[in-house]
């Protein structure tokens, strides 16, 4: 089981400004561990977010994004108090959604 | 319920799959457009752009891109995009000389502000291109950036 996200979403005047820290190795393949031997693949492929019930973006990954991975997006159409859902889905098909309100 | 997020529930609802959708995620309201996974296994921008649906790209000053001169540590470089052409469906990260270039791409919403803020790999000094797709086709803004410590491998 993963560590939670870290998700802070923040009402502005014009936007909502969310900021996520996700905890995920994003293991591109290319990476030798102490013996030698090359780490298999294991990167977040999707991520969903959403606020009251509507997709407000997704995302589309490879392995280059950096482990635990930090993103930051804005959105319009929520005020202080509605709750923000981020879902990840890694090449395992390991999944993880957390969320917050925004403040 | 305002007009446009009526017109995109009726959309979504109008396809049989709008109410396997609903049931799956409990979303009512989707994104129709996304990057297909093709796009991440090409070598070159050219191919990514060909992979995302374009013929061809031009350079835009409607984007502001920031990634930095010099990057420290190739394992985690900040970049951010802020797009300031109308009808801006998708932004890319796309570095020109990683293994596969194409990094990330963010599908929006009508109610997304075309922004986004991350950190990626660049395994060596590299032409990072932010690749922006909207209605009228595929723009795009390059940095250079170069890297000391490599990010891809050990």
């Amino acid at each position: 089981m993963s560590d939670p996200m870290r998700i802070r979403a923040k009402a502005g005047a014009d936007f909502v400004e969310v900021k996520v820290l996700m905890s995920h190795p994003m293991e591109t393949g290319q990476r030798k561990d102490t013996d030698g031997k090359l780490v298999p693949a294991l990167f977040i492929t999707k991520v969903v977010a959403s606020c009251n019930g509507k997709e407000i973006l997704n995302a589309d990954w490879g392995p280059s994004v950096s482990k635990n991975p930090y993103i930051a997006f804005r959105f319009r159409g929520a005020a202080a108090g509605d709750k923000v859902s981020v879902t990840w889905t890694d090449s395992a098909g390991s999944t993880r959604t957390d969320e917050a309100a925004i403040g | 319920m305002n007009m446009n997020s009526r017109r995109s529930f009726l959309q979504v609802l109008g396809t049989g799959a709008g109410w396997l959708a609903v049931a799956s995620t409990g979303l009512w309201s989707r994104i129709a457009h996304g990057v297909e996974r093709a796009a991440f296994d090409v070598d070159t921008l050219d191919e990514v752009v060909a992979k995302m649906g374009g013929k061809s790209y031009s350079e835009s000053t409607e984007i502001d891109f920031s990634a930095p001169e010099i990057a420290d540590n190739g394992a985690t470089v900040p970049v951010e995009v802020m797009s300031r052409l109308p009808g801006t469906k998708t932004i890319a990260i796309v570095v020109e000389k990683n293994p596969h270039p194409l990094s990330c791409a963010f599908n929006y919403s009508a109610d997304a502000v075309p922004f986004v803020n991350t950190r990626i790999k660049i395994g060596e000094t590299s032409n990072v291109t932010a690749l922006v797709q909207t209605d009228q086709g595929f723009f795009v803004a390059r940095r250079t950036v170069k890297v000391t410590l490599g990010g891809c491998g050990g």
